[in-house]
């Protein structure tokens, strides 16, 4: 969709911004340009719409050298998000997100249309239309900001550390939301931001550029963590590596153990033997339904079914979409080996163990 | 000498006498006001493109304004008389060329005072140069140039007076006519319309200041 092919951009001053980048952006993917400052990756990104233009090297999209297509008519078919908005202080928010369609001429009709329907699916009140960028909040701005970048539903989209300026709360939210958007819309984007986790969290694919706009390692965020390039890539990465990447494993991906689990009818001898094949002093009690109940100690237990015994819980609970990190931070704060999974409705799916999330790390 | 005897010295009188001439001169007065003015603000507004246009030309430019700005008026008009003689030409030209030391500050600090998020944005939305001027930086710039419009305004209404030493001068006139017949009624009226003239044109333009901006931040 985007090819970079042996670009390059020095300065009159001297400066080089780029030397020699080749990448390739595929449809439908978000790849994310992340560096120290200074990287060039800001740079990297405006080639793509014609807001800089190469030394040398070409900028392909979709086939075609962008440097034959007409600066403005081009922009206008690409969405460009920025940290600080950029929206044009005296228009509402009803024309500063019709800005491209009214550039292109739609009619008044079919502009007011689209608005309301950009503005629910970035997560604004209808009524906010009708006001102005300073009354607003940070997070209402950014999101006006995503909406006009998405009127004339351009195929690529260039976000410059979109999320930048509003606080960790807010970015986090609107991370959560752009992603989500991002399954149903599948644009192609070009994400720039410095921050690593944002990167790891964003993009299909992360770009690690040095000063110079030097390309360090180009993968996907699994192969990073798993296998860093060189020094750079690593330090880049920071600590907990490997924390970082069991957040990026979802629990489905682990096959989870079965435990040793109870039923409201079951014996205390039931109890004790299952307790003892799996090496454990404690048993999973679950309901008919197998709904999860809590665990039973074995040396708390009394005669009689398992009905009678005192069942404790087991705190936090992990479902198959959650992280292998947030599993582990399930047993830190159950002060336990082991972290339970559920589905919905907190029926019993199995166990996972501290063993079993080491061995992902392998 | 207190306010009650001071208008003692007013001819009541001469004034309801000659309510039509007095207005002739306050029509004459903005008639030498008003060309200048717009004269000046689009000979500015050229200058500022192109000082926005070729930076190194923007401090010469105004070095250049604040030279013409530091001669005499009467000076100037003298100065015009081999080119122009005793025309309303050259009321205009002198006039003019005062407003340029106030409009082409303000309308370059009007443009520039765009923020640089909102400019790249606008490139970036695909507005061509032309658009991005008219859609985007002059509405943005336009309370800091209507601010300069003011002071221009402002100036050239007391500076008109001065071309009655050249046969025009609008209320000017009546002073200076006033002066030498040594008829302080019509000094009083001169000066007092001007004065009201200028601040009438300031509240107007303070007024259209604040309309064409509804999407400031309320202070």
């Amino acid at each position: 969709m985007i090819t970079f092919e042996s670009v390059t951009k020095h300065y009159p001053d001297g400066t080089v911004a780029l030397d020699g980048l080749d990448l390739e952006v595929d449809e439908g993917e978000t790849v994310v340009f992340v560096g120290p400052s200074g990287c060039g990756k800001t740079t990297t990104m405006r080639l793509v719409n014609r807001m800089v233009t190469p030394s040398s090297g070409r900028v392909l999209l979709d086939g075609i050298d962008v440097a034959e297509r007409e600066p403005a008519a081009l922009r206008r078919s690409i969405g460009y998000v920025i940290q600080h908005t950029g929206l044009f202080p005296h228009y509402t928010v009803r024309r500063n997100v019709a800005t491209v369609p009214e550039l292109e001429g739609w009619s008044r009709a079919q502009r007011n249309e689209r608005v309301d329907e950009l503005l629910e699916v970035v997560g604004l009140p209808r009524e906010v239309a009708e006001r102005y960028p300073h009354q607003l909040s940070g997070g209402q701005r950014q999101r006006v900001g995503v909406a006009r970048a998405l009127a004339a539903d351009p195929a690529v989209m260039l976000m410059d550390e979109p999320f930048g300026a509003v606080d960790p709360l807010v970015r986090s939210r609107l991370q959560e939301e752009f992603l989500r958007l991002q399954t149903e819309v599948r644009k192609t984007i070009v994400f720039v931001t410095h921050d690593v986790d944002e990167a790891l969290k964003m993009g299909d694919r992360i770009a690690i550029l040095a000063d110079g706009g030097r390309l360090q390692q180009y993968a996907t965020p699994r192969e990073l963590l798993s296998d860093p390039a060189n020094e750079f890539v690593m330090d880049f990465l920071g600590e907990e590596r490997g924390l970082k990447r069991l957040g990026l494993i979802p629990v489905s991906e682990v096959s989870a153990e079965h435990g040793p689990v109870v039923y409201p009818d079951d014996e205390r001898a039931v109890a004790e033997r299952s307790a003892e094949a799996a090496g454990l002093d404690w048993v999973i009690a679950l309901s008919e339904s197998d709904v999860l109940l809590g665990w039973i100690s074995t040396h708390e237990l009394v005669e009689g079914p398992m009905r009678d015994q005192q069942i404790r819980s087991f705190g936090l609970h992990v479902q198959a979409n959650d992280s292998l990190r947030t599993a582990l931070n399930a047993m830190v704060t159950n002060q336990s080996a082991v972290a339970v999974r559920v589905s919905e409705g907190d029926v019993y799916e199995g166990l996972l163990s501290q063993q079993l999330i080491a061995k992902e790390l392998e | 000498m207190t306010i009650a005897s001071a208008t003692m010295l007013i001819n009541w009188e001469w004034i309801g006498r000659n309510l039509g001439s007095i207005g002739d001169s306050v029509t004459e007065h903005l008639v030498l006001t008003a060309p200048p003015v717009v004269f000046g603000f689009i000979v500015s507004f050229g200058l500022a493109l192109l000082a926005r246009r070729y930076r190194g030309l923007y401090q010469p430019l105004v070095r250049s304004t604040g030279v013409l700005f530091a001669v005499p008026s009467l000076a100037f008009f003298a100065l015009l008389i081999p080119f122009l003689g005793l025309s309303r030409a050259n009321a205009y030209v002198a006039l003019t060329v005062y407003t340029l030391i106030v409009l082409l500050p303000n309308i370059v600090e009007g443009l520039d005072g765009v923020p640089a998020d909102v400019t790249e944005a606008a490139d970036a939305m695909g507005f061509s140069a032309v658009k991005r001027l008219l859609k985007v930086e002059l509405p943005l710039a336009l309370p800091v140039i209507i601010a300069g419009l003011r002071i221009a305004t402002v100036t050239i209404i007391g500076l008109v007076t001065i071309t009655a030493f050249i046969g025009f001068g609008g209320l000017g006139a009546d002073i200076l006519t006033g002066y030498n017949r040594a008829f302080p009624t019509q000094i009083v009226v001169g000066v007092t319309l001007t004065a009201v003239l200028s601040i009438v044109a300031d509240v107007a333009l303070l007024g259209l200041q604040r309309a064409v901006a509804p999407w400031r931040q309320e202070v």
